[in-house]
Parts: structure tokens; C-alpha cells; sequence
């Protein structure tokens, strides 16, 4: 039984020119303790999705359709439709977001032992040696020094360091799901490792369910046991990491993987993907990634194609060019694609 | 032979109501024309105040700028007006650099009416479509009366790009110049201003805290890795990528995610004695890493500074100028290896 189910998702931003249609028919299951990286550049709906997911969506937006089935102790209820008390219970005590870099998530003119404070008391924690005890044993989690970040306040506290606080904070209901928006963005090399390693460690001691939002593919590499892909509002790969990066079936996937440089091994034959994502406004017929792909055909440019298996029933593509794909990249060895494409 | 560009002993201080923060301590580095290279590190190392230095936007408290061998900040007049065009800069936000009430055409106009490039209306026209051109913006029609917010961010660089060339540079400083773009594009970027230091011998200089694309970047120049505003190593990009002589280098190699999840999830770790970066105000005597550094020996990296020393290349042919690196153990170990070696 997954954790969370999302069936035909569809989030529309209502604008003076029209909707936007900035999610579109997205499905897709989480595991107990496993993690699921979306990733897709700015503008292809992954914070939509992400927001959408704990109802946090902006004023103007609409879930036009589908649902987000949430399973715990055998019981499944849709978030569309919790009413406020239990929309509460389930955002921060079954599913904690932790957002971009920590820059706008704290409240700066109160310090971090009173930002603590707060989340406890807005789930009616009420007893403060109880708050302070969670609260040490949570910053000691994400090995910080309670003693000096407590009495601290936001601005007093490296990115890193915020960061580290926002994740405790995260988990002092025990969450079963954990989504993360542009975790390690913004922040240095070396603080960007610490923040990876840790929760690789949290997620193995307390065994909860992430979702990465992310830009940057290194994370999902360092981190996720299952991949999404998703190009102008729409899922068009679904695969385990080995299978995304190795052997996208997707073109679109293929050009984000061989975008990336990397420091270690080969360089490979990298390169970027030609123009840019469409206007969400005005998609274009048949796949909306036609314009940019070098394997498109005049099918494709007729209907949007569905998400269907390529190589395994566990790996999906939204592409009648995919064996194309599969050809140019074979399907052995785990080399990346830059290399292979050398 | 004169480097075209040069930073000697350069240092700047900058007073703050806690006390003076130098940012940019004695860093010497002599670019040639066509050359591309990276300057690498972690925020407050002062990669920004280099880029600067070296665009002659900030004096120097200390050492010497050198354009053509030749002190730029004891320069006047037409030699200075030389410099100035001589050397451009690319912001990091195109959202930010460029004026949002102006078109391109007007953007990329300007500063050819103000050095006397064009005369007529008819000239700036045709050399706007030039430059269009040359950053790959084609057909230049479709972009000469758009406005930035009618621009992608990759569109906007290109302009920013294209409007430093207006007067034709010899260098071209690029602070984060692709770090505010999507993944996607940032290869053609990339590949873009190489291609101006290939076909018109622009030095390029690239700024940037992301060892990935300085690997793309200068795969065959040089990176300059900074900590706490000093050069640590200086080196050709694929020995210092593939064997870093300063542990500091060694640990940012070490540490950085890649996207590869065999590679990524099987790397070797450079344990570090301490996480915390010391404060700008308060910097460690002798070796500023040495709070920090896995070699660290007690009584000589907290004594003495370390020099940027010469270091034979592993493996290549020992050309004393190709590596650099300032840690005493480093040095000390790898000139015993040579030794060895050789003996």
C-alpha cells in the first residue's frame, strides 16, 4: 500500500488571459521509506505539484482535477477533500515540507526556540519543558548545538545551519512523509554534502517517505530510489535512478542528463537542449517536447503520447519515440549518457 | 612575453563597522589573450572581489593591476579609457543587468554611440544585428525591439553577453554568469563565450562557485581554487579535477554531489577536521585552512603562511609553471615524491 497516491493530477492558475495549466494528469505512488525526486526545469509545474500536494497552493489556483490519496494504518483519505481540522492534522504531523534553502521560512524577528514554540502549539503541544526536551533532541538529531541555536535568532545562523533547523523542525511531529523543495540549493559545496549525509542518516533511522523537488540532478543521484521526470506541466518519464540515468527512454530526460557536467570521470559528449519550454498557455498539439527534440517525427506533432512501460512494467515513458532512444543509448553497462553519446 | 592581464600581490580591505575584512589577500594570477579560466569557491572567498579587482571596478589597498604591463590605477586619460573598454563584465542576474524600460536595440546601442562606434542610426542598426548574430539570437529581427521581460533568462545573458562586446574586449570577467539559468541551456552558454575566446582571442574569465561547469568551462585552461581570499591552487583544470595537490581542493572535489548515482554514492570522502568557516574578521594565523585541514602539523601551519608554490605535475612532464598550490605539506610532499622518482 503506497504512502501517497496522486491520480491524474491537474492544477490550473487562473489568469486575466486564461488558465494556466501548470500541472497536468499527474499520477504517481510513494513507497513506505522511499524517495522520489521530480525533477524538470523552472516552469515544467514540480513546485506546483509539490505545493499542491499539502494544499498550500497561492490564491488563484485550481485543482481542476484528480486525487491525492494518503494511506496511513490502512486508512486512505483524499486530501482534496479533508476539512480545515484535519487538513491541519495532516500537513506538519503526516507530511512536513521543508522549502527552498531556507531563506523566507522563518519568522525573523522571533527567535529559532520560539519558532519551535510556535509549531508546537499550533498542533497542541502545550507543555514547554516537553517543547524544549522535542527541541533539543531534534536539533541534537540534525547535530546542532541546542544551547546556542535555541536563543539564536534566523539571521544568526549560516545557510546551513538554518537549513539543519528547518529539517528538525520538519520532523518534530514524526512525519511518514517529508517533501523538499530545492533543498540544497544556494548553499556551499561542503555544506551541501553535510545536508545530503544527513538525511540520508535521518531517513534511515526513522524510516519516512521524501519527495525532492529539484533542479539539480546531483541530488537526485545522491538520494532518490525512484525518478519523474517532468516536461511542461506533464510526467513524461517515471523509472528507478539506475534506470533514468542510464537508460532514459525519454528525449527530453536523455538532454536534462546530458546537460550536466560532471567533476569525476569522463566529460563525455555534453551539450545543451535547444530552445526553450513552451508557454503554458498556448501548448503546443501533439508532444509538447516535439519542438526541441531531435528524434521528433510528424506523429508526434498530431497527439500528446501517453505515459506507457518501455524497457520494464516499472519504467514509463511518454514517447512513440522511445525505441529510438533505447537504440541510440543501448541498454547495457551504467554509463551515463554524455559519455555514451561521445 | 607580458601577460595581457595581471594581478601582482593584489589585496583589498574593506573597513566595516566590526573592523576591516580583507576579502582579497595578495593574490597574484597573469592571464594571456585567448585564455580561459575559472576562478572557483565558496561564498566569501572572495572570487567576486578578484572578478572586480580584475575589471578595474574597485582599487586595490595593496599590489598592483598590470593591463599590458602597464599599473592600471596610475593611468590616465586615453590609456585608462583603453583599459576600461579593454575589460567587461557579465553580471549574474540578467533579470537585473539589464534596464528593463530599454529595447535591445537601445541596450546594445548605447554604448556604441558613446565610443564612437557607430555614427549613424543606419551603423548601430547593422552592427546590433551583428552582435545578435554573434550571440546566437537569430533572426536578429525578432529580437532588436523586444524588451527583457519578453526575454527567457538564457535569452537575457546572451544580450548581456552581447552587450559587452560592443566594444570589442580583450578580457570578459563573468561573475555566476550561468548559475541563474536553467541546467538545461547552460552548455550553450558556455560554449558561447569560449567561442568568443576562440575566434576573436577574448580572455574569459568565469566566476563561479560550481566545480562541475568550471571542469566544462576551462577543460583546456586553468582553475584557481580560493579560500578565504587567497589563491589555495592554481593548476591546469584536468590535474587539479583529477589530483588536487591542497587538501582544501581535495575536499571540495571530494564532497561535491555529481550526477551520476555509482559515481556519486561511492565516493571517497576527505574527512575535515572542522565544518565551521572561519569569520572574515577573525581570520586563523598561518594557513587559514589549518583549523580545518586534515595535513595540518602544529607549529608550522599556524605559524606560517604558505606561499603559492610550484609543484611538479604526477605523472606529466614537470613544467614548473603548470601547478601551484600554497600548503606547506603539499609542497613539501610532492617535491620528495618527484625526488624520489627521479633518484
Amino acid at each position: 500500500m503506497p504512502v501517497l497516491s496522486v491520480r491524474n493530477l491537474s492544477i490550473d492558475y487562473l489568469t486575466r488571459r486564461g488558465p494556466v495549466h501548470a500541472v497536468r494528469d499527474v499520477s504517481f505512488d510513494l513507497e513506505q521509506s522511499e524517495t522520489l525526486a521530480i525533477i524538470g526545469e523552472s516552469g515544467s509545474g514540480k513546485t506546483t505539484l509539490a505545493v499542491g500536494l499539502i494544499r498550500l497552493s497561492p490564491r488563484g489556483t485550481k485543482v481542476a482535477t484528480g486525487q491525492i490519496l494518503y494511506t496511513k494504518n490502512g486508512q486512505t483519505s483524499d486530501i482534496r477533500t479533508l476539512d480545515d481540522d484535519d487538513l491541519r492534522e495532516y500537513r506538519w504531523a503526516e507530511c512536513a515540507m521543508v522549502f527552498q534553502a531556507a531563506l523566507n521560512s522563518f519568522n525573523p524577528v522571533i527567535t529559532i526556540w520560539e519558532q519551535f514554540l510556535d509549531t508546537a502549539r499550533a498542533h497542541g503541544m502545550k507543555d514547554r519543558h516537553k517543547v524544549r526536551d522535542r527541541a533539543a533532541e531534534l536539533l541534537d538529531l540534525v547535530h546542532l548545538d541546542a544551547k546556542r541555536v535555541l536563543p539564536a535568532f534566523p539571521h544568526e545562523l549560516s545557510g546551513g545551519m538554518k537549513q539543519r533547523v528547518l529539517i528538525g523542525l520538519a520532523l518534530m511531529l514524526e512525519p511518514q512523509l517529508v517533501i523538499l523543495d530545492e533543498p540544497t540549493t544556494a548553499l556551499d559545496i561542503l555544506t551541501q554534502r553535510s545536508i545530503i549525509d544527513l538525511l540520508r542518516q535521518l531517513r534511515q533511522r526513522l524510516g519516512f517517505s521524501m519527495i525532492f523537488i529539484s533542479h539539480d540532478l546531483s541530488i537526485a543521484a545522491e538520494l532518490a530510489d525512484r525518478m519523474i521526470t517532468m516536461y511542461a506541466g506533464r510526467v513524461v518519464e517515471r523509472a528507478s535512478v539506475a534506470d533514468m540515468f542510464y537508460r532514459p527512454r525519454h528525449p527530453y530526460s536523455m538532454g536534462l542528463l546530458r546537460a550536466v557536467p560532471r567533476v569525476s570521470g569522463a566529460l563525455g559528449s555534453v551539450a545543451s537542449i535547444p530552445g526553450s519550454p513552451p508557454d503554458l498557455m498556448r501548448l503546443p498539439k501533439g508532444c509538447t517536447y516535439a519542438p526541441r527534440c531531435p528524434y521528433a517525427i510528424d506523429a508526434c506533432r498530431e497527439a500528446d503520447p501517453p505515459l506507457l512501460p518501455v524497457d520494464t512494467p516499472r519504467h514509463e515513458a511518454a514517447c512513440i519515440r522511445w525505441q529510438h532512444v533505447a537504440g541510440v543509448l543501448g541498454s547495457d553497462a551504467e554509463v551515463p549518457v554524455a559519455e555514451k553519446l561521445a | 612575453m607580458t601577460p595581457l592581464i595581471e594581478l601582482d600581490r593584489i589585496s583589498r580591505t574593506f573597513e566595516t563597522p566590526d573592523g576591516s575584512i580583507t576579502a582579497v589577500d595578495a593574490v597574484s594570477l597573469a592571464l594571456e589573450s585567448g585564455e580561459a579560466i575559472c576562478i572557483v569557491g565558496e561564498s566569501g572567498c572572495g572570487k567576486t572581489t578578484t572578478g572586480r579587482l580584475l575589471a578595474g571596478l574597485i582599487r586595490p589597498t595593496a599590489g598592483r593591476l598590470l593591463y599590458e604591463g602597464k599599473d592600471v590605477w596610475k593611468t590616465k586619460g586615453a590609456d585608462l579609457a583603453r583599459f576600461r573598454r579593454a575589460v567587461q563584465l557579465v553580471h549574474q542576474d540578467p533579470y537585473a543587468s539589464l534596464n528593463p524600460t530599454r529595447t535591445v536595440y537601445q541596450t546594445l546601442s548605447a554604448p556604441l554611440f558613446r565610443h564612437k562606434k557607430a555614427r549613424s542610426g543606419r551603423q548601430a542598426l547593422a552592427s546590433v544585428r551583428e552582435l545578435l548574430e554573434r550571440v546566437e539570437l537569430t533572426p536578429a529581427e525578432n529580437f532588436i525591439t523586444k524588451y527583457p521581460h519578453q526575454l527567457s533568462g538564457g535569452q537575457r545573458q546572451r544580450i548581456a553577453i552581447a552587450r559587452a562586446l560592443t566594444v570589442d574586449p580583450k578580457v570578459i570577467v563573468a561573475d555566476e554568469a550561468v548559475s541563474m539559468v536553467d541546467v538545461s541551456i547552460r552548455i550553450s552558454l558556455l560554449n558561447l563565450l569560449l567561442a568568443l575566446g576562440r575566434e576573436f582571442g577574448v580572455t574569459i574569465v568565469l566566476i563561479t562557485h560550481d566545480l562541475a561547469v568550471a571542469r566544462y568551462f576551462a577543460r583546456v585552461g586553468r582553475i584557481g581554487v580560493m579560500y578565504l581570499g587567497r589563491v589555495v591552487e592554481l593548476a591546469d583544470t584536468e590535474s587539479l579535477v583529477a589530483d588536487p595537490a591542497h587538501p582544501y581542493s581535495a575536499a571540495l572535489i571530494a564532497a561535491i554531489p555529481e550526477a551520476d548515482p555509482d559515481i556519486t554514492r561511492s565516493k571517497r570522502r576527505v574527512e575535515l577536521r572542522s565544518a565551521e568557516i572561519p569569520s572574515l574578521l577573525r581570520l586563523p594565523p598561518g594557513c587559514t585552512f589549518h583549523p580545518r585541514c586534515p595535513l595540518f602539523e602544529a607549529g608550522l601551519c599556524d605559524v606560517k603562511v604558505p606561499e603559492l608554490l610550484p609543484i611538479p605535475r604526477r605523472g606529466g612532464q614537470p613544467r614548473s609553471d603548470e601547478r601551484e598550490v600554497a600548503c606547506h605539506v603539499a609542497v613539501r610532499e610532492r617535491t620528495s615524491e618527484r625526488a624520489a622518482a627521479t633518484a
